[in-house]
């Protein structure tokens, strides 16, 4: 008898969108994206982006964004049944340094951030190597909208809506040669746009860098991030291209990449660097490893109202069990 | 009583930010996760209290005027209730009433017990601030109440433990506390008395 274990993020049937709910969004996603391409007549390289989440503020994508969304999968992953954080609250409430270290830092200054144009510099143990530009990144991938649980290190998480293509997608697109064993991500250093970058007190030293293995970079599970709730992403949620790897706490989702290399070597991080026997390279969501200066076994799923504090339970690989194979064998109280 | 006016002016000031932050948590000004705002405002406002506390004798020295001294109890318990609001949203917004979390917390994590020793420091402080306790401990109640300088060092230690990327806020805070004890160097003390009685021999030179 052959019996499967179905990964634990795959959507029970009881789940699934019925195909009339399914087809009547597509059309009303349509009917406004129709609308939205009459009423941006003048700048036709850009329009605003339908919103299939409520409350989501109404942007200005790029031509290559406004492409790849009308053939967009929806809901390719969901968070099985969990409710989405409003997008309020997952674009006012984030850690981005280098915009400042409060939560409401990042919302209030990345609006000055030059997303356009944008090149990502792709280098190392790669066959194509080059400065691509984000069109070129992303012109050969489809979109899919995955909703993925985020779990930060500071004990809170989310549940939010990313639009992109895999990761797998895009290394196999660079062609990694057969020395590389690890990616590195940078982060853009922008002193005059990035007030974080000129503090004199900041332990981070600029650029913000994070990285995978190979074979966890190359995981379906790893995402490349360029929307969330339907829209591209805003400034302060990583734009224009962002890391999502759900399965490891949020400060591994690198944002606002500029540079990505194969590696031969496993690349020091920023949060490493800071503090090696807090973060550690694998940053594995574990309920069983505390963080030297908090429990790891609770977290706080936002919104969480004063006097009904949401607390839940944190999963194994925030609940993404599936990725479990990438770390057999190893300890993981070791390498966290 | 002398101060009154005064004194209740201290008293509304010091109330109103508990109120302010309720009021935001209620209309949903606090964010998506407003018990952890809530926690971090009480504990950063609990600090600041027990600063301007420790003001209240150089400035006394320095102006000679009885206003700060008769505000610096009243200060000292409110720093204490901001402590212990600290304290309680803690154990109800983040650890989630979970007492076990509470416990392993307390005896696994260096920064909360170094938190949780300053706040039995501030409630011993707080128990014998009143004049029976005065009268019946003599002496030892001023050595008893230079814990304060204890609790101030054990704060910010407990502050610089949850700095993760950035010091210069806590920097601000540290040298703040670092120039009030200071003023208790006597060196430093007699010279505010004398630089004080120096600006009412001649207030129109300092004026200028």
């Amino acid at each position: 008898m052959l019996i499967r274990v179905p990964p634990s993020s795959r959507a029970l049937e009881s789940e699934v969108t019925p195909e009339s709910v399914y087809l009547s969004r597509r059309k009303l996603m349509q009917g406004s994206l129709a609308l939205a391409a009459m009423t941006a007549m003048p700048g036709l390289a850009s329009a605003d982006t339908p919103g299939v989440y409520a409350d989501v503020e109404p942007s200005k994508a790029p031509g290559w964004f406004q492409e790849k969304l009308a053939a967009a999968r929806w809901q390719a992953i969901t968070a099985e049944g969990e409710s989405i954080t409003p997008f309020k609250d997952a674009t006012h409430y984030n850690n981005f340094y280098e915009f400042g270290t409060g939560k409401g830092d990042p919302a209030a200054n990345a609006g000055k951030l030059q997303v356009e144009p944008w090149t990502v510099m792709v280098d190392g143990e790669v066959s194509k190597p080059g400065r691509y530009s984000i069109e070129d990144l992303v012109k050969p991938h489809a979109f899919e909208e995955r909703i993925y649980r985020l779990r930060c290190v500071e004990a809170w998480s989310m549940v939010i809506p990313w639009l992109g293509f895999p990761l797998a997608d895009l290394l196999k697109q660079v062609d990694p040669t057969s020395s590389a064993r690890y990616v590195r991500f940078e982060t853009l250093v922008d002193r005059e746009r990035m007030p974080g970058q000129r503090s004199g007190f900041s332990l981070i030293d600029w650029p913000y860098v994070e990285g995978l293995r190979l074979d966890e970079a190359m995981h379906p599970l790893a995402f490349m991030a360029v929307g969330m709730y339907g829209r591209v992403l805003p400034n302060q949620n990583g734009a224009p291209l962002r890391l999502v790897v759900p399965w490891k706490y949020g400060f591994k989702s690198i944002k606002s990449i500029v540079r990505i290399s194969l590696v031969e070597e496993a690349p020091k991080t920023t949060w490493e660097r800071i503090a090696p026997n807090e973060y550690g390279f694998y940053a594995n969501v574990n309920p069983q490893v505390d963080h030297p200066r908090w429990s790891q076994a609770t977290e706080r799923r936002l919104p969480s109202g004063l006097f009904s504090p949401n607390v839940i339970d944190t999963r194994m690989f925030n609940g993404y069990e599936e990725v479990a194979d990438l770390y057999a064998g190893m300890d993981l109280a070791r390498y966290y | 009583m002398r101060y009154r006016l005064w004194r209740f002016g201290v008293f509304l000031a010091a109330s109103v930010p508990p109120l302010y932050w309720l009021y935001c948590a209620a209309f949903n000004l606090l964010g998506p996760d407003p018990g952890k705002a809530l926690v971090d405002n009480l504990g950063l406002g609990a600090l600041i209290l027990l600063l301007i506390t420790l003001a209240m004798t150089p400035l006394q020295q320095l102006t000679r005027w009885g206003g700060w001294i008769a505000v610096r109890r009243q200060l000292g318990l409110w720093c204490f209730a901001y402590a212990a609001l600290h304290l309680s949203g803690y154990v109800l917004f983040i650890a989630g009433l979970r007492l076990e979390l509470v416990l392993r917390d307390l005896s696994e994590r260096p920064y909360i017990i170094v938190g949780a020793l300053a706040f039995v420091g501030l409630l011993m402080l707080a128990v014998t601030s009143n004049r029976f306790s005065i009268r019946r401990l003599g002496r030892k109640w001023k050595t008893l109440h230079r814990l304060v300088y204890i609790i101030l060092l054990l704060a910010l230690l407990h502050m610089l433990w949850v700095v993760r990327a950035d010091l210069g806020e806590w920097l601000a805070y540290a040298l703040m506390g670092g120039g009030l004890l200071l003023t208790r160097v006597s060196v430093v003390a007699s010279g505010l008395q004398r630089a004080g009685a120096l600006c009412r021999e001649n207030p129109k030179k300092v004026e200028i």
